[in-house]
């Protein structure tokens, strides 16, 4: 077994009992990296130097008996949409080549304080708007199961990397999937907290009424480890929650006795895979088999999450992206004459197609005759869809569904099919709309060794809860000891 | 609904975006089937559903108006393709 191999919680106690260094642990990633990236290319940019800093720090403070934190000296990744001060920073898109951010996301400072080397920048789909990773202006990134194959988007270099094990865990955003989905596809756990329970403080902004950080890691221990560090309020973001943070790992291990778990019906389409739709009944099975009572629910709306979601989010990204303009930061054409056509040429060099098409489409929704029809219309149908969970959760304590109805797809089957490609997000982005936390767990394998994910949804701020019922399936069975098979 | 070339250049120029001739045609056919998918929503009845803005917010989000420090100049500009002593530096807009 290499070092690589462990857990978070797992090195954490190495790194306690004194049998292995922060800097040791730093330096296996920056090995593995090495040995694996150029097959996997979850990777944009590696800071090794400021890893390596900072796990001779954190192994300085283990030496006085003062660690920062239960995860301190556990190295981790960030997904390149997070600001670290120094650190080049582009969210996957040409448009912000160079540039080097002046602050530090707040949950960025989180981890610094918790004593986190941060290895590097994870690719992903450019201003995560995608669910493959083809859209970064860069390189897409691999699935370390099969490397023919998209690891899930848009924090798809995150889950490559963690499921590839170059770095013990990472964090991701989840704007309408974008945790869940490239963790269902790479056998790892990933979590979209309630909206407002991270901070979105340095987080470049796609949609803002949707987008939320969170954790992507091996096992569900890990997940509630890496949450307890980066859910605060933060006073620098005005949508942030001012809730307590629960003490996540508490509560881990209760179990699921005499839990009712709804299973929303419409979560399982026509079209699904049969053999993720199988993965899925057997899981459902499963709790069933450990004392939860499985529920049959509706929500009834969810038919239109997909039209709803595909306003909103391109309407408040055309809004968000306006900040592009060639004058402050990024990219800026040359030779234009005039303000206006600097705009339209810096925009029309710096992003790439799907950026623009959601630009487009954001912008029409928005503009003058279309805005009722369209953008108003779609928050109207947000509030039943929220409506949908609100009714569900009166008679079950959480939602238990598939993740996505297919297994990891080929890179470039999608590609020239936006609409297709949207289509993956069908039972992820309902979540987002409701503003509720979302849980991916790996809950088995396709015949052809491709890994399938469980969703696990709950009520705002029922994080522990979440976390509790995807351990309890974790317990009986250990799909993450199952390890991605890419070798140099 | 199918778009017109023209509403795709009519939208560019609103979103500031310079569009080549095969974008602009690739823009109208892949919108348009975007815009037919979305089309659904027009057959709910939403007329007594409030519109959500937010998932979360219930409370006022202004904080106390006092000043702050904020970021230096030279940092703020230290990202900035040109600049001109403490200033950004932009194309001449008046003649």
């Amino acid at each position: 077994m290499q070092l690589t191999d462990l857990t978070m919680l797992e090195l954490a106690r190495k790194l306690d009992a004194g049998e292995v260094s922060s800097v040791e642990a730093t330096c296996a990633c920056l090995a593995r990296i090495q040995q694996v990236d150029p097959r996997i290319r979850a990777f944009l940019r590696v800071d090794e130097q400021g890893a390596l800093a900072s796990a001779e720090a954190s192994d300085a403070r283990r030496r006085a008996g003062t660690p920062a934190s239960p995860l301190d000296g556990v190295p981790v990744g960030l997904k390149d949409l997070f600001l670290t001060e120094g650190v080049e920073t582009t969210a996957g898109s040409r448009v912000l080549e160079g540039f080097v951010p002046p602050l530090d996301a707040t949950v960025v400072r989180l981890l610094k304080e918790a004593g986190l080397p941060l290895v590097g920048k994870l690719n992903l789909d450019e201003f995560a708007m995608g669910s493959s990773n083809e859209s970064s202006a860069y390189h897409p990134t691999h699935n370390p199961w099969d490397v023919t194959r998209t690891p899930g988007g848009s924090s798809g270099g995150s889950a490559a990397a963690v499921a590839a094990r170059e770095v013990f865990g990472a964090l991701g955003t989840d704007t309408g999937g974008s945790i869940r989905q490239p963790a269902a596809f790479t056998n790892t756990v990933g979590l979209k907290p309630t909206y407002g329970r991270v901070s979105r403080y340095g987080v470049i902004a796609y949609a803002s009424s949707l987008d939320q950080p969170g954790p992507m890691t091996r096992t569900v221990s890990d997940a509630a480890a890496l949450l307890q560090v980066i859910a605060r309020h933060d006073p620098l973001d005005a949508t942030s929650a001012p809730a307590k943070t629960p003490d996540y790992s508490a509560e881990l291990e209760g179990g699921v006795r005499g839990l009712r778990l709804g299973v929303p019906r419409e979560y399982f389409a026509e079209g699904m895979d049969p053999e993720v739709e199988a993965a899925v009944r057997a899981a459902l099975a499963e709790y069933e088999r450990l004392g939860a009572t499985l529920v049959d629910v509706s929500l009834p709306h969810t038919q239109y999450a997909l039209a709803t979601y595909y306003l909103i989010a391109p309407a408040e990204a055309s809004s968000n992206l306006a900040r592009y303009d060639g004058i402050r930061y990024g990219l800026r054409a040359k030779d234009a004459r005039g303000l206006k056509e600097l705009y339209a040429q810096t925009r029309e060099r710096g992003f790439g197609p799907e950026v623009k098409r959601r630009i487009m489409l954001g912008t029409y929704a928005l503009s003058a005759g279309y805005y009722d029809a369209y953008y108003l219309r779609a928050q109207k149908v947000r509030t039943l869809i929220r409506e949908d969970f609100t009714q569900a959760f009166k008679g079950v304590d959480a939602l238990v569904a598939p993740i996505s109805p297919v297994a990891p797809f080929k890179l470039g089957e999608k590609v020239d099919d936006p609409l297709s490609m949207y289509l993956m997000d069908v039972y992820t982005l309902p979540c987002n709309l409701a503003g509720i936390p979302g849980l991916s767990v790996p809950c088995g394998f396709t015949k052809a060794g491709l890994p399938v994910g469980l969703q696990v949804l709950g009520r705002a701020f029922d994080e522990a809860l979440l976390l509790r019922i995807a351990r309890a399936f974790e317990r009986e069975h250990d799909f993450f000891r199952r390890l991605a098979p890419v070798e140099a | 609904m199918a778009l017109t070339l023209e509403q795709v250049r009519h939208v560019a120029t609103l979103a500031r975006l310079a569009l080549t001739p095969e974008e602009e045609q690739r823009m109208a056919t892949q919108l348009s089937a975007v815009l037919d998918a979305v089309a659904q929503l027009q057959t709910l009845d939403v007329g007594d559903v409030a519109p959500t803005s937010h998932a979360t917010l219930t409370a006022s989000l202004l904080r106390e108006d006092v000043t702050r420090p904020s970021l230096p100049p030279e940092k703020v500009l230290a990202n900035a393709p040109a600049k001109s002593g403490t200033s950004f530096a932009v194309p001449k807009i008046i003649e």
